[in-house]
């Protein structure tokens, strides 16, 4: 790589970089190469890096306003809203931040299903992005709980609940968490806490994705390894930056119209109530982003098994590269991935729909059909898909979608629409 | 750009889809215009200040608004009441004040920064005058209702007599707007309840339009400047992008590669 060959231009440039090499580090940062054939799926690593800041700056400016306390934090949260300047700008942004930051990130995580990024040799970066994402929900649910609204405090309540289901010491590791007998203000104080030094724990995880993404490079649509650089790549800076760029700008119109014209369309109206422990609002419901497990949940009879099905559903993404057993990275190549992967997006909007619908009747039974098939993908059809599929041809670069006189002509053309 | 058609119509899918949950067993609300919908939607000042006058004079018996001081009254995207006319009304109400130097609580005409004085002194008090239903601060009621403001105007006309086969307790009404159909509240409204200063009509639909209007702003104060720095910020966005897409097009056509 070229980084190898830096030097610094100026005297002092060389006189800094020998002792701490800030400057190769921004040189192999800016000539990074990439591939050149990344398409838009690929941009949203660098709008989660925004989404982070974004959410780490607001929530910085929340604090200082902000009072974790049990009898005030439903006030302090009004005092933002009507009486700091702009508070509510960025109490709107904070709160529209997190559905964006998920939107992302399932984005994210669905484009590396789709082109097998998780495979060989990227299992680190995959499971170091499987605990970012644990931790952003663990953040997101702590941060739910801070304007100690009604679906704060139930949803606390469901949530925490749920580790009473563990045999012998459940109901003690409850009683722990709480801080108390039930959810109070140590419990509010201890969210507050931890959901301010969450967003530094995925920051530092973030770096440890990238610099482990940075070991061999980017995946890229057609799933082939690459030569480094080479016709096939480009330097991140420029080219990579101005597209990410426009990405980001088209992501943050969206963002903007959610926080100016329709602030609190993703969250639940009985937030707005101040939390009281003597009423129980009719439906709790968790935020938009954890409905699919909240049903994988809740499609379970019983309550630790229910907990354990839910847990898995996340766990499994950690494993699924030695689940997944096709030595083929895109599914542009597998003609039959491709269509399990699609049913597969299905099953989890369908989860996620169920999710929001009282368990009940239809809705159960759904949840149960969607959850099972949720498993099946990731233990069945995954491990067997590897030895049975008939793959396409592959090409041997990217510059050359197919080298001359492949004998599958359709592949070739299916290739090339897909990286248009 | 093919990719990024599939980009936009995954994000349109996901979240057409959580938009569809809430509305399933909706009940349809009555429909009005609201001036405060939309792009440039803004408060129409004289229902505001109607709104603030059927408030004052209805709800106020029974229902808080804690989070309002009555300087806000003057403010800019409010009722925009002169400071003069704000200071008469918040002179009066009585306000509870103290201890003074002799440790001793008194009461003095309020001041613009005092907070909208509370009918009752605290929850248990409200409750035992209202047959142990709490009436709910009204703040921000509009924000903490599903329907929002369609519901609150839909509740405030919703009054009829039960079906046959409903029987209803003492202090008990039916409406068919609320959830469950059985409020505490009985109907608040009749045609000509309170004589507006400008001449407008007090039918029951006005007034209940006037004071969700009112109930909008108290929930939200910024809604106007939201939204027109919203306007000018994706108007901004939009250029800025449009800037970059031709300059990432200039960029790439160095490489033969569509992007």
């Amino acid at each position: 790589m070229s980084e190898h060959d830096y030097t610094p231009k100026s005297k002092f440039g060389k006189w800094f970089n020998d002792r701490l090499p800030l400057l190769t580090l921004a040189n192999h940062l800016t000539d990074y190469p990439t591939p050149k054939n990344l398409n838009y799926w690929w941009t949203f690593g660098g709008i989660l890096t925004f989404c982070l800041i974004t959410q780490i700056v607001t929530g910085l400016v929340l604090a200082m306003h902000y009072i974790a306390h049990a009898d005030m934090a439903f006030d302090s949260v009004e005092h933002i809203m009507r009486d700091v300047n702009y508070g509510w700008l960025i109490r709107y942004i904070h709160a529209n931040g997190a559905s964006m930051f998920f939107l992302a990130v399932y984005i994210h995580i669905f484009r590396s299903l789709f082109y097998g990024s998780y495979k060989a040799p990227r299992e680190i970066i995959w499971i170091i992005g499987i605990i970012i994402y644990l931790l952003m929900m663990a953040a997101a649910f702590m941060g739910y709980v801070l304007p100690w609204g009604q679906m704060s405090f139930w949803g606390a309540t469901v949530i925490t609940n749920l580790f009473s289901a563990i045999p012998l010491v459940g109901e003690g590791i409850v009683t722990w968490l709480w801080g108390g007998y039930s959810v109070d203000n140590p419990t509010l104080t201890r969210f507050f806490t931890l959901h301010y030094l969450i967003p530094f724990l995925i920051l530092g995880l973030v770096v440890l994705h990238i610099w482990a993404l940075h070991v061999p490079g980017n995946n890229n649509p057609v799933g082939i390894d690459i030569k480094k650089p080479s016709k096939d790549t480009v330097p991140f800076h420029p080219y990579i930056v101005i597209k990410d760029g426009f990405a980001l700008l088209m992501f943050m119109i969206v963002f903007a119209f959610f926080v100016f014209y329709t602030p609190n369309i993703l969250g639940h109206a009985d937030n707005y109530i101040e939390a009281d422990p003597l009423v129980t609002p009719a439906h709790i419901v968790p935020e938009w982003y954890l409905l699919p497990f909240y049903a994988i949940l809740r499609s379970v009879p019983d309550k630790l098994l229910g907990v354990v099905a839910m847990l898995s559903a996340i766990f499994i993404l950690a494993a699924l590269p030695w689940l997944d057993t096709s030595k083929i990275r895109s599914a542009v190549f597998r003609p039959l991935y491709r269509q399990f992967y699609w049913i597969l997006v299905a099953d989890v909007l369908i989860l996620g729909y169920v999710g929001a619908m009282p368990a009940e009747g239809l809705y159960l039974l759904i949840a149960r059909v969607a959850t099972a098939y949720y498993f099946l993908h990731f233990l069945v059809i995954l491990p067997i898909l590897g030895y049975k599929e008939k793959t396409l041809p592959i090409p041997l670069s990217i510059t050359e979608p197919v080298l001359g006189g492949s004998p599958n002509l359709a592949a070739a053309r299916n290739t090339e629409s897909f990286n248009k | 750009m093919k990719n990024f058609y599939r980009v936009l119509s995954l994000v349109t899918l996901i979240f057409l889809i959580p938009f569809n949950l809430n509305s399933a067993e909706k009940i349809e609300y009555l429909k009005t215009d609201w001036s405060f919908k939309g792009l440039f939607g803004k408060f129409d000042r004289g229902a505001l200040q109607r709104g603030y006058q059927v408030y004052t004079e209805v709800c106020s018996s029974c229902h808080s608004m804690k989070y309002l001081s009555y300087r806000n009254l003057a403010e800019k995207g409010g009722p925009e009441f002169t400071i003069e006319q704000a200071k008469a009304i918040a002179a009066s109400f009585e306000v509870k004040d103290g201890p003074n130097a002799d440790g001793d609580m008194f009461t003095r005409p309020g001041r613009l920064s005092d907070k909208f004085v509370m009918p009752y002194d605290n929850v248990k008090a409200a409750q035992a005058a209202n047959g142990g239903a709490y009436p709910p601060d009204m703040s921000v009621l509009v924000k903490a209702r599903g329907g929002g403001v369609d519901y609150i105007y839909s509740l405030l006309q919703g009054y009829e007599d039960p079906p046959a086969g409903i029987s209803l307790d003492d202090g008990v009404y039916y409406n068919k707007y609320m959830y469950g159909n059985k409020i505490k509240m009985s109907n608040q409204l009749s045609d000509g309840l309170v004589e507006y200063g400008d001449g407008t009509k007090s039918t029951v639909e006005q007034m209940s339009k006037d004071v969700t209007t009112f109930l909008m702003w108290a929930a939200e104060p910024h809604l106007e400047s939201r939204h027109q720095m919203g306007f000018k910020v994706i108007v901004y966005l939009t250029i800025l992008t449009i800037l970059v897409y031709f300059s990432m097009k200039r960029i790439w056509s160095r490489i033969k590669t569509e992007v």
